[in-house]
């Protein structure tokens, strides 16, 4: 079970949080004209990486917030949290 | 009775305490302090199971949880527990015990005529045999698999012991109390750390319980209990005896079962039977020690062959003789404390020493007492089939190829020690890339992944002085990193008399013409033959050879057959051990019982329950309950005999004439509050929502990004900047969720604030003709008429002094309102519903007639929004907006979703207007079409149409919008059935939606 860095609570156990997905891939703006291979990269196409991976982690049995995790997907070392808004 | 092989002055029993048990029927007794296995040896029994291929004669192997044969079948309390170890569990009053896979019985058992067939089971027997003809699989080759395999049988009963879980935090945790645990647990909770110490045994003390060292001015047992006695006694310490750590996992989580009454008739109250521990430590000593590695000869897996240390440990610990004319053989000092220790206690050993002119002080001890020591023999054979009754022995050459003369001797019982291999499961498990060790001929741990120490005979070190030199540094260190903390303790001196020289010999060659099968992994009857035979076929990696030889894979994991197998193949392979690695190890170290594992969340406390503020009232007027996710839901309230279809038809029919109410709490609310919050209800909905005025409800669809509809549900305006969202029962976790994302990750500038409130507010839905009735009587100081209170309307008023909200929307598609007040007063709102609706015969209705209502209305829910459809499969099209943008509009363009025969949903009513069409069933063009008949659609909800008298269901239809009128077949292969069906309006009964706003 993962101990993680929620960057409001501290550190938590796994089973506190929902994993949130990748959280390198952007939204596009709203109203804004894109292409469809853009709206495709945005909805179905991931990485499946080996290393480090920023993702989204959700305190879903704690405060509620949602925010960015640097970890290695092999080995499960966090390198870093982060805050929605800040970047690694 | 007497007990021909106990000693009356030895051991740590308490001989004051007699303890009767029974094994396969026979009435035996034992002492308090015994295992199963020490009593059953102490009265002579030395036959216990039989293996697992051949079903050949099994006794004792080992005194602990390496052991390999002796697993029972254990009674106790009127339960069952399979796969028990002897050598583990403690003997209590009463205790019952049987031997397992033995048929009829184990002294005659028919299985054992694999034994002589055993040219017919090669490795990879069951590969090579089962595979054809495919028909047998069923009949034949799996019973006979079934009931030839398998260690014991689990209890069918529902398991009414109690099992907890705990949570734990430490500084250091430390796994195992030999010397190596004791010494790093004293030195760190010394220096301040939080320390827990594990010890999967009762007794406290590893090998210090069975090794004649001094440590200071005390003997090694003394050493061990004093500095336990300290622990205990600290207040930053937890010790814990009967609790195995076996598994390690991310994150320095460690997970350790605690036997607290496996060893008691039956558990105290108020007491689990077993406590599973989650640890989260900062810093992992392990101190798991070092397992005896037994020497390969033939015929090695006869009763009666068992590890020099264990016979130590059952003569020591127990005061047990495992046999009262020993043989020992050994290639390394270590035996020589069994044989000093049967001297001792007036047994005469012989003592086959694999090495020519070994030199150490224990030998001169051995030596001066008088003991047959045999240099450069080895044991080629044991003789006796259920029991040792002799070996032969013979000389063996310096380069270990060349036997002699073969001389024949009488034993009752092999000691064999074949050096130690450190226990480095743990480690391993936590990543750990483990080193091949060439002096010990072991893999020990080496580049550490997490913060863990391994020390002692675990990590290779075999000899006390550097054991403890190094644990008591370890500790100190440990605990200085976490508290600051440096105080320092002395190490105390040490006398031992063992060297650690061995002799790295390990498997005796056959003589010519001799075909003994040598056993290397006692659980899975892996021989010799059956690692080379798999080399032969060309199988390389040292996992697939477990695989295909099953080597290591029994419940002992092989803890002492691991590593002679790997000597094993790397010398016919001409590799050295490290090139061929180990398997990895996996959790659990040890078998776990499930029980543990589960804990608490059995039965009723698997998931929560929700109940809503009414339950009680619907308990007392006769509710039947559905799970409806985490909720219990009234599904229809019986009246008399009344079948569920009865009853769901008599709620829905009264709905439709008449007027009824329906427990609504169980809907998902949201409170979102700010000024931004029009402009993020536009966003997730597919509908416009900046215009909705105060005081108005509207109907809303949202989409995932990917375009698919992830919830329907009503919102509502209740003032300037704040609205209520009401979302389905099933889908209020994510649509919070899914706000929650967008607000905090996607779109942080919007002013919204968002609250799950579904818990706080109570609701009951009035639905019929006559609710406007029912509801101006509940509130009369409140215009509730049409024109007060229209279609999609909301108030707030007084019930009876009570703060309420009246929503004018129906699901039923009647004239309805849903009344909300807060929970502690649902009760109250309900009985004065039901009160004041008496003059107009309101009757409650529970989800089933809930159901009819809404499918006969054509309204889509949970079975049609079914996380495949979008809006224009549901005929929700109308509700998405062409102008503004909102999550997943961007998808909807997608070919698939725009193409003109798209699916539909449809209402389908049986021509016989009788047969009711199971939920599932496929729509096909051709009911006696050829297999795989292509499928047009399915059913998604099945109904009795109250307003028709019929049967009638909603189905999701390829090309649905011009299959209206089409006449097709319902098929359902698991029911058996095949319905020709015509395709209708989904919207059956008041297709203009005329009702809802009379």
């Amino acid at each position: 079970m993962l101990h993680i860095k929620c960057p409001y609570c501290g550190m938590r156990s796994q089973n506190e949080f929902a994993y949130g997905g990748d959280a390198s891939v952007k939204r596009p703006e709203l109203n804004k004209e894109i292409s469809d291979s853009e709206w495709d990269n945005f909805v179905y196409l991931r990485k499946s990486l080996r290393g480090k991976h920023l993702e989204f982690w959700h305190h879903i049995s704690g405060c509620r917030q949602w925010f960015k995790v640097q970890r290695d997907t092999a080995t499960h070392e966090i390198f870093k949290t982060l805050k929605p808004n800040e970047d690694i | 009775m007497q007990q021909n092989f106990r000693l009356n002055n030895i051991g740590l029993i308490n001989r004051d305490k007699k303890i009767s048990f029974k094994f396969n029927g026979k009435s035996y007794f034992g002492y308090e302090g015994d295992t199963l296995a020490s009593a059953l040896i102490a009265n002579g029994v030395h036959l216990v199971g039989r293996s697992f291929k051949y079903h050949r004669p099994r006794g004792f192997f080992g005194a602990g949880i390496d052991e390999s044969y002796a697993i029972v079948q254990l009674y106790r309390n009127n339960e069952t527990d399979p796969n028990v170890r002897a050598t583990e569990q403690e003997l209590f009053e009463g205790l019952e015990a049987k031997s397992v896979n033995c048929w009829p019985s184990i002294n005659f058992d028919i299985g054992a005529i694999n034994n002589f067939l055993n040219k017919f089971i090669p490795a990879g027997f069951y590969y090579k045999t089962f595979m054809w003809p495919k028909s047998f699989w069923y009949k034949i080759y799996e019973p006979f698999i079934r009931k030839a395999a398998g260690f014991g049988v689990a209890s069918i009963k529902h398991d009414k012991e109690r099992y907890e879980h705990k949570y734990e935090y430490c500084d250091l945790l430390i796994t195992g109390s030999g010397p190596s645990g004791l010494a790093s647990a004293y030195a760190a909770a010394k220096n301040g750390a939080r320390v827990i110490l594990a010890e999967d045994k009762p007794r406290f003390g590893g090998s210090l319980l069975t090794s004649e060292v001094t440590i200071g001015n005390q003997s090694g047992i003394e050493w061990a209990n004093s500095i336990i006695t300290k622990l205990k006694q600290m207040p930053n310490v937890t010790v814990k005896n009967r609790a195995q750590v076996f598994g390690y996992y991310d994150h320095n989580m460690l997970v350790m079962s605690e036997r607290i009454n496996d060893h008691l008739p039956k558990s105290k109250k108020y007491s689990p039977k077993q406590r599973l521990w989650y640890i989260r430590a900062k810093e992992v000593v392990i101190s798991s020690g070092s397992i005896e590695r037994p020497l390969v000869f033939g015929n090695n897996d006869t009763p009666g062959v068992v590890l020099s240390s264990a016979a130590k440990e059952y003569l020591k610990v127990y005061g047990v003789l495992v046999g009262r004319n020993p043989l020992i053989f050994t290639n390394n000092d270590s035996a020589y404390e069994t044989a000093i220790e049967f001297k001792k206690n007036g047994i005469w050993p012989i003592v086959l020493d694999t090495r020519s002119n070994p030199d150490s002080e224990i030998i001169d001890e051995a030596k001066r007492m008088g003991i047959n020591i045999k240099f450069s023999y080895v044991v080629i054979a044991a003789k006796g089939y259920k029991k040792v009754k002799s070996a032969e022995i013979a000389k063996i050459s310096e380069d270990k190829k060349e036997l002699g003369q073969i001389e024949n001797i009488k034993c009752d019982c092999i000691c064999v020690s074949g050096f130690w291999t450190p226990t480095i499961h743990l480690a391993s498990q936590s990543g750990n890339k483990t080193k091949f060790n060439k002096e010990i001929d072991a893999f020990i741990p080496s580049q550490s992944k997490q913060e863990e120490t391994t020390v002692g005979s675990a990590n290779g070190v075999f000899t006390l002085e550097e054991t403890l030199k190094t644990s008591f540094a370890v500790g100190h260190e440990l605990s200085k990193k976490i508290t600051n903390n440096d105080n320092r303790l002395p190490v105390p001196q040490v006398v031992e008399k063992k060297s650690t020289h061995h002799d790295k010999f390990w498997c005796v060659p056959l003589p010519k013409g001799k075909k003994y099968k040598r056993f290397l992994d006692f659980q899975n009857d892996v021989a010799v033959t059956d690692i080379e035979l798999a080399l032969r076929e060309g199988y390389r990696s040292i996992e697939h050879v477990k695989r295909y030889t099953t080597l290591g894979m029994a419940t002992d994991q092989g803890k002492t057959s691991n590593l002679n197998g790997l000597q094993l193949v790397s010398s016919i392979e001409n590799k050295i051990v490290p090139e061929i690695g180990h398997t990895t190890f996996r959790p659990p170290y040890t078998p776990v019982t499930i029980g543990a594992i589960v804990g608490r969340e059995v039965g009723k406390h698997s998931k929560p329950t929700r109940k809503s503020p009414m339950h009680l009232w619907h308990e007392k007027n006769n509710a039947v309950f559905v799970d409806a996710g985490v909720w219990l839901r009234p599904r229809y309230y019986k009246q008399g005999n009344e079948t569920l279809f009865e009853a769901s038809k008599r709620e829905a029919a009264h709905v439709r004439k008449n007027v009824g109410v329906c427990d609504v709490t169980t809907l998902g609310k949201i409170d979102i509050k700010g000024p931004d919050a029009a402009e993020l209800l536009n966003r997730v909905y597919t509908n416009a929502w900046m215009k909705l005025p105060v005081g108005k409800a509207r109907y809303g669809v949202m989409l995932r990004e990917d375009g698919i509809v992830m919830d329907d549900g009503t919102t509502t305006r209740i003032s300037e900047n704040h609205y209520h969202m009401t979302t389905t029962t099933a889908q209020a976790a994510n649509v919070l969720s899914h706000l929650e994302y967008y607000l905090q990750v996607v779109w942080p500038e919007l002013k919204v604030n968002v609250v799950s409130t579904t818990e706080q507010w109570a609701g009951a839905a009035i639905a019929g003709p006559k609710s406007r009735n029912v509801l101006q009587k509940l509130f009369p100081d409140t215009n509730v008429s049409n024109e007060g209170l229209p279609f999609m309307g909301y108030v707030e008023a007084s019930l009876f002094g009570i703060y309420a909200r009246i929503f004018r929307i129906s699901f039923s598609g009647e004239l309805a309102y849903e009344v909300n007040v807060e929970s502690d007063n649902g009760n109250f709102m309900w009985e004065k519903i039901m009160e004041i609706g008496k003059e107009f015969e309101i009757q409650p209705y529970g989800t089933e007639a809930l159901s009819t209502l809404r499918i006969e209305m054509g309204h889509v829910a949970g079975s049609e929004l079914d996380g495949r459809t979008i809006p224009y499969d549901n005929s929700l099209e109308g509700l998405v907006s062409k102008k503004k943008d909102f999550i997943g509009k961007r998808s909807l363009n997608r070919d698939a979703f725009v193409a003109k025969d798209r699916q539909k949903v449809v209402g389908v009513v049986p021509l016989d207007k009788k047969t009711n069409i199971p939920e599932g069933s496929h729509l096909v063009q051709d009911a006696n079409a050829k297999l795989p008949n292509p499928k047009l659609g399915h059913i998604s909800a099945s109904c009795w149409s109250v307003e028709f008298n019929n049967p009638f269901s909603l189905a999701i239809l390829h090309d649905g919008k011009n299959m209206i009128g089409k006449k097709l077949f319902a098929l359902s292969p698991l029911k058996n059935k095949s319905i020709p069906v015509e395709i209708v309006s989904s919207h059956y009964v008041d297709p203009k939606g005329e009702r809802v706003r009379s």
